[in-house]
């Protein structure tokens, strides 16, 4: 199928759709980014340099408690410092005390109490924003401190525990400490008799620590009082109008008078989609009538915002002694923290994709997710299915080691396929060339042995080896995320085009609302307005409230969702301008397109100029786009048509270990993966390589590490995530087999590659040691002194 | 708080005097991050980028006298020819722009128990001596005197580091560090060795393993005694497996590691084991080497 390499993109035979305008900076194309020369040359404006004359400083006090009850709040000390301008406490908040994403179940403002370490509770508005940090810590809060409530084993007994959130208040979607729970039952469940099928059975309990977004940009916006009563927010933010939506209820404004702006966004990779500083700035503007600038520090952004779920995943597998799966049950427990964020809709992934991309007879799958007095989690790309991706991969070796079979052999003959049915009973209606993505990686060339240079070797520089104790291992793996939003949700987006002359040039204008991250919506929204349109002027809108929701940046939907609404928009641009023709000029054709400026009849060739048929005028056509409709998964069996599209990636990791210091070196992370159809190849690749990367951090080194509920390494010097020399080469293999149900085709690239890099790259540590590995991140101390047993 | 900017030596160390509470600042790799975090909120800064002498090193063959601010990159590029070990260490702080900016100047008045400049101070020999200076005068602190405590040393509130003074190596030097990633890693815990053939001893040093860095005495002396009474300084022959595994095991005894988010004491003691007897096969090897060429 032709030579793979770091930019081998190919090309499937299944592209159902055909692209008519072929422009050259149009879909399909590797587009620049229209921001990328600031970003590189460090000229892009970030959140944290917004600017407003006569702007205060706002910053926020937050509890050194895992669990206490707050007996009083003092701030008069803080008041009393020249130079403050405004303390406030949950007593001060105008609206709705409470917020939340699904559930709304988060204090704005500690009130009485606080679940979690850094929970807020109070916030300072300052001239300077030393002074405001000051003023927070003359703020005299008398805490009654209680025991945390930390593990599966304390939260499930709240008689003895106590409730993370009183009966009396909870706002969860199950009863005690448990949050959300879902089940999802097939082919009549795991009997005594389904097991009695099985010839060989395999059990693992696994554990994934709590991983971080770690983006660079930390969170921060800048609030300006506006003179009809509202405000105007600048943010850094995933989703401008699920911001707007939990706001204004809390500042007593009505949606309308809340206004957001993005603000250049430094990375989010889920951890933008709660609220942080949002409401607080809003607040202090309120109060002190002055633009009010918050900026986190690295330490308060690892308490600023969710992370992703720690997992307890217990799992049984039973297999046929020629390598057919017979069934998989499952239990997988999610530590929610405090608070409830995106927890549900993480249990629902969880639960629906939790046996992995394999055609199992017989499921009985548990997930649920826990209140603790841990830090929140929420929102982190791959959102539940990363973490039960590393424990069904880890069984699906464990499966090949007991048959002794080879695990690609094992993983293909189970692999799902288009019309396979998923547990949930949601039958695959597109292109799921799993096996193929696998046969692809297994293909590639192994890389050479490492050399005599240390820096080829475990430890690199630091000198740690010259090739004593290094064994070479491979491992693969390949996992299945679902795209947009699921489970019956209402998911659309919304676009604004305009066509217009500028300087006797057409030129498109695209507007959503639609959070450029980092992801490159700017450069494929572009892409496909050239396209749709036949302009080469295209200019994006900043994102803003003053178009419809774009939903999330999130789910690997933007280039899905918004792109489609784009599509939908620029059609109507489109049959507007053709109409303008058909009255001015009386054309019959049924045949026109758009293509150099000019629209073009098939048959006649060059009609008229845009230029010329827009006169001075301009076309303006906003369009909502919505996937195809989903179903809620059934409460007890999870049955039901829950997810819009599936997307598959796989990975052959392959690791050099130390295994004396137990130091890792990943030397290749190759990857395969389906994208539908690469709208912009070089962003995809760019997605592949990312999502990898992160995924191996979360093998290797990624965890905040928590311990009586306490945060110990809330720094970059102590939550590590991997350097340019911890990322090996990674030659990436990209299908387009296009989904019908999609916009061009494509299919969500982004999140996929995160799910099967970590458990690829343990894979392959598991078979340079020998050791059985039921944990990520893999400490040097579990390869060596704390080694679990081998097999 | 005030920022200080001497132009001179001089000035430097009146107003260290003066205000002895002011907190020295060269590339600031260390200091930058305190005051970052809101751990330390001095008074005072004192700036001392603007004092030339501090940026140059010197050497008159036998001992290399390293200004305190000269940059680790340049520890690396003029000077892995006398201080192998040191440079080697080097290698290993942070990322390139770090390299750029810190120094073992800093890494002493941080005296940090992970700061990588200390193993292969300690390891130099006996003759390594830090440069305290103030206005009453300068005196010669011996490296194994210097490390009172975590972060804390032997300077006066109102001294200065000049300089490092350190003698030329006189056989093979190594150093090596655990991180749990393969660049910009902050010690779980270091080991250095040096052999000195001129006086047949050895010299180590720890990092990230006690609350200061220190040496492993032990370890040193019973090297050093299995050396002569094989005759091995001479012969350069064959270390027996027994006498490494000896070697690492004093190493480990020597260290009092703790528990904590970076690794834990068993794995520290376990990885200073494994990371002595390798250094001692390299410095073996490249003993082995030398005598071969200068027999030849």
């Amino acid at each position: 199928m032709g030579a793979p390499g770091p930019r081998g993109v190919l090309r499937g035979e299944k592209n159902l759709e055909k692209i008519t305008t072929d422009h050259p900076h149009g879909v399909g194309a590797s587009a620049a980014r229209p921001d990328g020369i600031l970003k590189v040359r460090g000229e892009f404006a970030y959140s944290s340099d917004l600017w407003a004359e006569d702007m205060l400083w706002g910053t926020a006090l937050r509890a050194p408690h895992a669990r206490a009850r707050i007996r009083s709040v003092d701030v008069s000390a803080a008041l009393a410092l020249p130079g403050v301008h405004a303390v406030l406490t949950h007593e001060d908040v105008p609206g709705r005390r409470t917020y939340g994403l699904e559930i709304e179940d988060q204090p704005v403002l500690a009130v009485d109490q606080v679940r979690y370490h850094g929970e807020p509770v109070a916030v300072v508005a300052a001239d300077h924003p030393e002074t405001a940090r000051r003023a927070a810590a003359a703020i005299a809060v008398d805490y009654e401190v209680l025991e945390p409530i930390c593990t599966e084993e304390q939260a499930l007994d709240p008689a003895r525990y106590g409730y993370v959130h009183a009966p009396a208040e909870y706002r969860g979607k199950a009863a005690g400490n448990v949050l959300h729970r879902q089940r999802v039952v097939s082919g009549g469940g795991v009997t005594d008799a389904v097991r009695a099928r099985a010839d060989v059975v395999v059990r693992g309990e696994y554990r994934v620590g709590m991983q971080d977004q770690a983006f660079l940009g930390p969170e921060s916006g800048l609030a300006v009082p506006a003179e009809d009563g509202g405000v105007d927010l600048y943010v850094a933010t995933q989703w401008l109008h699920v911001d707007r939506r939990q706001m204004a209820p809390v500042l007593g404004l009505p949606e309308e008078k809340v206004r957001i702006s993005l603000a250049g966004v430094g990375g989010a990779f889920g951890g933008r989609e709660d609220l942080s500083m949002q409401i607080h700035a809003c607040l202090l503007a309120q109060r002190t009538g002055r633009p009010v600038k918050v900026v986190y520090g690295r330490e308060e952004s690892f308490f600023g915002h969710v992370h992703r779920h720690p997992a307890t995943l217990r799992y049984e597998h039973g297999a046929t002694r020629d390598g057919r799966l017979v069934y998989v049950d499952a239990r997988i427990v999610l530590d929610g923290g405090a608070y409830a964020s995106s927890s549900p809709a993480v249990v629902g992934n969880a639960a629906s994709l939790g046996v992995g991309p394999y055609e199992v007879p017989h499921v009985s799958m548990e997930a649920l997710a826990l209140y603790t007095n841990n830090p929140p989690c929420g929102a982190m790309r791959g959102f539940g299915a990363v973490q039960a991706c590393f424990a069904y991969e880890s069984q699906l070796d464990r499966l090949a080691a007991a048959l002794d079979m080879d695990p690609v052999e094992l993983r293909q003959r189970n692999a799902v396929r288009e019309g396979s049915l998923m547990p949930t009973g949601q039958r695959i209606d597109s292109p799921a060339p799993v096996a193929e993505l696998l046969r692809r990686v297994k293909a590639l060339p192994l890389p050479p042995a490492a050399g005599p240079d240390v820096r080829e070797l475990p430890g690199a520089l630091s000198n740690s080896t010259h090739g004593e104790g290094v064994v070479r291992g491979v491992g693969y793996a390949v996992g299945i995320k679902n795209v947009g939003f699921s489970e019956g949700f209402d998911d659309y987006s919304t676009a604004r085009v305009r066509l217009e002359v500028i300087g006797g040039e057409p030129a498109a204008m695209v507007h959503t609302a639609a959070a450029e991250v980092g992801q490159g919506g700017v450069t494929v929204h572009g892409q496909i307005a050239r396209t749709e349109l036949g302009v080469e002027r295209v200019t994006i809108h900043p994102a803003d409230t003053g178009v419809g929701s774009a939903g999330s940046t999130s789910a690997s939907r933007q280039t899905y969702m918004t792109g489609g609404a784009v599509r939908l928009a620029c059609e109507a641009v489109r049959e507007a301008l053709f109409a303008r023709g058909r009255a001015r000029y009386g054309w019959t054709h049924d045949d026109l397109s758009l293509a150099g400026g000019k629209v073009v009849s098939a048959a006649d060739g060059v009609l008229a100029g845009v230029a010329e048929l827009l006169g001075g005028e301009y076309v303006e056509e906003t369009r909502v786009y919505r996937h195809r409709p989903t179903q809620p998964l059934h409460p007890e069996t999870g049955q039901g048509f829950g997810h819009v599209q599936y997307s598959f990636c796989a990975h052959r990791a392959v690791v050099d270990v130390d295994v004396e210091l137990g130091l890792v070196r990943v030397v290749e992370l190759a990857a395969a993966q389906d994208v539908g159809r690469a709208v912009n190849p070089s962003a995809v690749v760019g997605q592949i390589h990312g999502g990898s990367v992160q995924g191996l951090g979360l093998a290797v080194m990624e965890e905040i590490q928590v311990s009586e509920g306490k945060v110990r390494n809330p720094s970059f010097t102590d939550y590590l995530i991997p350097t340019i020399l911890d990322t090996p080469p990674q030659p990436v293999d990209v299908l387009e087999l296009a989904d019908p149900h999609a916009p061009y085709g494509l299919r969500g690239a982004g999140e996929a590659p995160t799910l099967s890099s970590t458990p690829a790259v343990v894979s392959a540590i598991r078979a340079a040691t020998g050791l059985t590995l039921d944990r990520v991140p893999v400490r040097p101390e579990h390869l060596t002194v704390q080694r679990p047993p081998t097999g | 708080m005030e920022f200080l900017r001497p132009a001179t030596w001089d000035e430097a160390l009146t107003l260290k005097a003066e205000l002895p509470q002011a907190v020295p600042i060269a590339g600031g790799t260390d200091v930058m991050v305190e005051l970052n975090f809101d751990r330390r909120r001095p008074p005072a800064l004192l700036d001392l980028g603007g004092v030339a002498e501090l940026g140059g090193w010197e050497s008159d063959g036998a001992v290399v006298r390293l200004g305190a601010s000269v940059p680790y990159t340049r520890i690396i590029e003029e000077l892995s020819g006398p201080l192998p070990g040191l440079a080697l260490a080097a290698r290993t702080v942070g990322s390139p722009q770090i390299r750029n900016r810190g120094s073992v100047g800093g890494n002493l008045g941080a005296a940090s128990p992970a700061g990588d400049s200390h193993p292969p101070l300690l390891a130099a020999g006996r003759g390594v001596q830090v440069e305290a200076a103030s206005v009453r005068g300068t005196r010669l602190i011996p490296i194994d005197a210097f490390y009172l405590g975590v972060k804390r040393h032997a300077l006066e509130p109102d001294e200065l580091i000049r300089a490092v003074r350190i003698p030329v190596a006189d056989g093979p030097q190594q150093f090596s560090k655990i991180g749990t990633r393969n660049a910009m890693v902050i010690a779980v815990c270091a080991f250095a060795l040096a052999l000195h053939p001129d006086d047949r001893t050895v010299g180590t040093g720890l990092g990230s393993a006690a609350p200061t860095p220190r040496r492993a005495v032990e370890a040193e002396e019973f090297l050093a005694g299995a050396l002569a009474e094989g005759g091995l300084w001479e012969s350069g022959g064959a270390l027996d497996g027994a006498v490494a595994r000896r070697f690492g095991e004093l190493v480990a005894a020597a260290a009092s590691p703790i528990d904590d988010v970076r690794g834990s004491a068993q794995y520290r003691r376990h990885a200073l084991a494994v990371m002595a007897r390798r250094t001692l096969a390299w410095c073996w090897a490249e003993y082995g080497e030398r005598l071969e060429r200068s027999a030849a």
